[in-house]
């Protein structure tokens, strides 16, 4: 039996979801299908960071115009998502480490980005209580904060629903062909049509793209997070150690979530993921080291979600270069939460005009094929 | 709570609880101690909602037995064997770190 | 001094649990000459059944029973063997690398293994009836535990509820210890009298009958039993006060304060299923069970599981699946060995001989879905997270799919136990609720730790382990 939609989107993490709702919000009938459940992979089990907070130079338009999303969250899918703002601050502890700070806070100012702020050893302290004495600043961004994922990727996907999406779960895309000027897309027993469609499958992304011959280095990863017991209130905003991978959150409740990108295995075709505990001892080494007030802590529960980067860490996002009607969305690179309400805005835009505001040339999904590296000497 | 059957028999091994001096038996568990000594009703407050449990299991798996022994908290009691000399305190509401 | 100094990095076969499976399992191991570490997070050897078997203060009294008695061949035979053992140890991950995460006096150590049995057997099956958080209401496993231990009963007013051998066993010991039980709220309904019927041949063949109505004649001289127990709920204002049931049509509530729950055990899944091992629903003893070969292996080369973790059977059919696993694994790393170990013809004879009479059992004792998915919305469902069944329900109607959805929307399952108490009933509840089966359902999605690790206990993993770099480079 066939089937038709204005727009098919393979995936249904937040950018998926996220495409989904503003494009229906335009009026658009999408078709949105999710092998899994919303939510099931990366976009519902990351450390929840609302971040704009050392963000490739690319990316900063697309965070900014996400951020104006996230402030008016709760009007836009009816659900706080979770969402609290104690700004995000990335600590130096040495002046080596605060001078490379220095300089590109500075080269932000100079191209009229003011999100990130230098910050001095008084006003880390004071953000920042717990963080050993020696550290001479750092960099913030108030804006920032944390989002419980999953609740926020499921709050879009319903709202998408009721703005007029059509979301299936439960089934996984097997094929996609062209068919005239439409895209042809089979999923479990059934085949749907439409004129676009949006690749936003993740880590399974690279796959599809192959698949309609336009293959990306896209690597799939498994980054681990942990989580402690309850321990009293120590620290607000959420904390970055650059030269140490460490992200560190304590939530209201009081348990401290631990990350900082180290990665386990992961095995998409099982949905499984493996933890390497000799990777999360020297995460455990860190925070013993920096944070003696966690030394007693107990580790509850670690995790890997199924994720996927690109070599320069930034994602493949735009129309695609080789068919008309097709538009990719993927390999966000362990930090794609936080763009997701604003992916799926310029998305739906895109999709509706023709064009968005924000210059997606660093996206293109031909970056890294020789001819593209060509043709740009 | 609970009490010694006559026909048992063992060594007596001494420890605080809360700062009070009680008298386990050697081969108690902390948990066990505990209940003999009349310290189940409450036997401690959780950190969701301060609401008042007690050992439920005492194998390890229900961790309602949670208690600091000896300046470590967050341990489950069953299944710690007690020793001379132990300093129990109970747990009310989020664990309090030893600085 | 550090207790994984006296350690290898690898051995050829590690087994988690020193209960009857341990026990047996590690014995016919290092008999062979296999390298065997055995591990277990009590103070001594024994596991549920047999526990305290080496020290119990009612060891020289009639109270515990001989079947507890024969726990202290396999102690010795294990002690004989030569197989390296570490009490007080908690085993707080296992991979599908065969790499097991160790922790103990706030060290933890990561060591390999060839072969790993798992061996960690049962655990009570959730009782989920209002007020069963209450300080004084626990497992009937709780309180053989206190008086095995510590030669402890309950003091004041006791009831038991429930329904099972072991219900019948413990009053049995508490009355030989000279306490007092207030009643007995049996819970077995008359309909599994009927389902149960067809294997009482098998049953009468097997020694368990004996045995049973022997015990359950000394209780029944003592103790007044309510029985065809309909509904049930524990009182109190921060402790139990009374027990409140119904019975069909009567009803009625006994002072209390003590009240001990029972309902069966079900297999302890969570470090087979952390470990990637697949599982399935027993429709008849209503858990998840793991998916095994005859010798115990499972879906994971090399990891296997021997005892109640792979079926409910009781003590003896655990040695005998423990010797099981152990003689395929001398097979597989060590086959001149074989000589050394029992036949494996043997020893499956003795597991078939052992499992006599126990479907009668399954039958006859299967909760019924009053107490396995509460009625009653105010019923805490996730004790950890103080979750209830209304709180899970209305979950269900804003899109809660399965136990793993609901743990973001709620946080059930997300506590320190892990699901332990929770997890059966929370797939029962969904599948309930969503018209589907538990296994379509499914479980929650278990991780390591499966224990909580400190810290500290983490931080303190050596950097260079020889073990760690094979697993690493593979």
């Amino acid at each position: 039996m066939n089937q038709t939609a204005d727009v098919i989107i393979v995936g249904g993490g937040i950018h998926g979801c996220s495409t989904a709702l503003y494009l229906a919000l335009r009026g658009y009938k999408p078709l949105l299908i999710e092998k899994d459940y919303a939510g099931r992979h990366s976009s519902g089990v990351n450390a929840g960071g609302v971040r704009q907070l050392m963000r490739h130079v690319a990316e900063i338009p697309l965070s900014i115009r996400s951020m104006d999303i996230w402030d008016k969250i709760q009007d836009l899918v009816e659900d706080d998502c979770g969402f609290d703002s104690h700004g995000q601050v990335l600590v130096a502890e040495n002046n080596d480490e605060l001078a490379i700070m220095r300089e590109r806070v500075d080269d932000l100012n100079l191209r009229g980005f003011t999100h990130e702020e230098l910050i001095d050893a008084q006003e880390l302290r004071r953000l920042v209580p717990a963080v050993a004495e020696t550290c001479p600043g750092g960099v913030v961004s108030r804006r920032d904060g944390a989002a419980n994922p999953a609740q926020t990727t499921t709050a879009f996907r319903r709202m998408a629903e009721k703005r007029g999406a059509r979301i299936i779960e439960g089934v996984a895309v097997t094929d996609v062909k062209r068919a005239g000027r439409d895209w042809q897309v089979t999923a479990g027993d059934e085949t749907y049509t439409a004129p676009i469609l949006v690749n936003a499958a993740g880590a399974w992304a690279g796959k599809f793209a192959a698949m309609l011959g336009e293959p990306v280095p896209l690597e799939i990863v498994a980054p681990m997070l942990m989580i402690t017991s309850r321990v009293p209130a120590f620290i607000k905003p959420v904390v970055i150690l650059r030269g140490r991978k460490l992200s560190f959150k304590q939530f209201a409740n009081g348990i401290v979530m631990i990350g900082g990108g180290y990665l386990g295995r992961a095995y998409p075709e099982t949905n499984e993921t493996d933890l390497d505990w000799t990777k999360l001892k020297d995460s455990a080494r860190t925070v013993w080291e920096l944070f003696p007030v966690m030394r007693e802590a107990t580790i509850v529960r670690a995790w890997a979600g199924i994720e996927a980067k690109m070599p320069d860490d930034i994602p493949v996002l735009g129309k695609s270069l080789k068919h008309e009607g097709l538009y990719h969305q993927f390999g966000f690179s362990l930090h794609g939460f936080q763009l997701g309400p604003g992916t799926g805005y310029t998305m739906a835009e895109l999709i509706a005009t023709g064009h968005t505001n924000i210059s997606l040339d660093a996206f293109r999904p031909d970056r890294f094929t020789m001819h593209y590296q060509e043709t740009r000497q | 709570m609970f009490k010694r059957a006559s026909q048992s028999e063992g060594h007596a091994v001494k420890l605080t609880v809360d700062g009070a001096p009680i008298v386990a038996r050697q081969g108690d568990t902390v948990s066990a101690a505990m209940l003999a000594a009349g310290l189940g009703e409450p036997y401690r407050h959780t950190a969701v909602s301060g609401v008042a449990r007690a050992p439920y299991c005492m194998m390890g798996v229900c961790f309602d037995c949670l208690v600091t022994i000896d300046g470590v908290g967050n341990r489950q009691g069953c299944l710690v064997p007690v020793q001379e000399g132990m300093v129990i305190t109970r747990q009310k509401g989020k664990r309090e770190i030893e600085s | 001094m550090s207790f994984a100094s006296k350690l290898r990095t690898a051995y050829d076969v590690i087994v988690i649990g020193a209960g009857p499976a341990g026990l047996a399992a590690a014995s016919t191991s290092a008999e062979a000459g296999l390298t065997t570490l055995l591990l277990d997070e009590n103070q001594a050897p024994g596991g549920q059944i047999y526990r305290a078997i080496t020290f119990s203060p009612l060891k020289n009294s009639p109270v515990l029973g001989q079947d507890y008695e024969a726990g202290i061949n396999l102690v010795s035979s294990c002690e004989k063997s030569g197989a390296d053992y570490v009490a007080g140890c908690t085993v707080w991950s296992l991979d599908r690398e065969r790499v097991v995460g160790i922790s103990r006096d706030g060290e933890a150590r990561l060591i390999k293994a060839e072969r790993v049995i798992i061996a960690t057997g049962a655990l009570e099956r959730p009782f989920p009836i209002p007020g069963w958080t209450l300080p004084g209401v626990m497992t009937i496993g709780a309180g053989q535990t206190l008086l095995k231990s510590s030669g402890l009963i309950p003091e004041g007013r006791m009831v038991l509820a429930g329904q099972g051998p072991l219900l019948w066993l413990y009053a049995a010991q508490v009355l030989r210890a000279g306490g007092t039980i207030e009643a007995i709220c049996d819970t077995t309904p008359l309909k599994n009298y009927i389902d149960a019927a067809p294997y009482l041949p098998s049953f009468l063949l097997s020694k368990y009958w004996m045995k049973g109505l022997g015990l359950i004649r000394e209780v029944k001289r003592k103790v007044k039993i309510i029985n065809g127990i309909t509904k049930l709920s524990a009182e109190g204002e921060g402790k139990v006060k009374r027990l409140v049931w119904q019975a069909g049509g009567r009803s009625g509530a006994i002072d209390a304060d003590v009240v001990m729950l029972h309902q069966g055990v079900v297999p302890h899944v969570n470090l087979a299923m952390a470990a990637g091992v697949k599982h399935e629903w027993d429709n008849v003893q209503a858990c998840f069970r793991p998916v095994l070969d005859e010798s115990g292996n499972t879906n994971v080369h090399g990891i296997m599981i021997a005892g109640d973790g792979a079926g409910i059977g009781g003590a003896e059919s655990a040695a005998e699946r423990g010797r099981l696993a152990a003689i395929d694994s001398v097979s597989a790393l060590h086959p001149d060995a074989l000589s050394k170990v029992p036949a494996r013809d043997n020893v499956r004879n003795a597991l078939a001989k052992s499992m006599l009479g126990r479907k009668f059992l399954d039958l006859l004792y299967r909760p019924t879905k009053p107490f396995r998915i509460p009625q009653d919305d105010a019923t805490i469902v996730c004790r950890c997270e103080e979750i209830t069944a209304g709180e899970i329900r209305a979950s269900v109607a804003i899109g809660a799919t399965g136990p793993n959805q609901l743990k973001s929307y709620r946080r059930t399952g997300m506590g320190p136990c892990q699901g332990r108490l929770c997890g059966l009933t929370v797939t029962e509840l969904l599948a309930y609720e969503r018209g589907k089966t538990p296994d379509e359902i499914g479980y929650y999605r278990l991780r390591s730790p499966v224990k909580p690790i400190s810290l500290a206990e983490l931080a303190s993993m050596p950097q260079d382990d020889v073990a760690i770099k094979a697993v690493v480079r593979g």
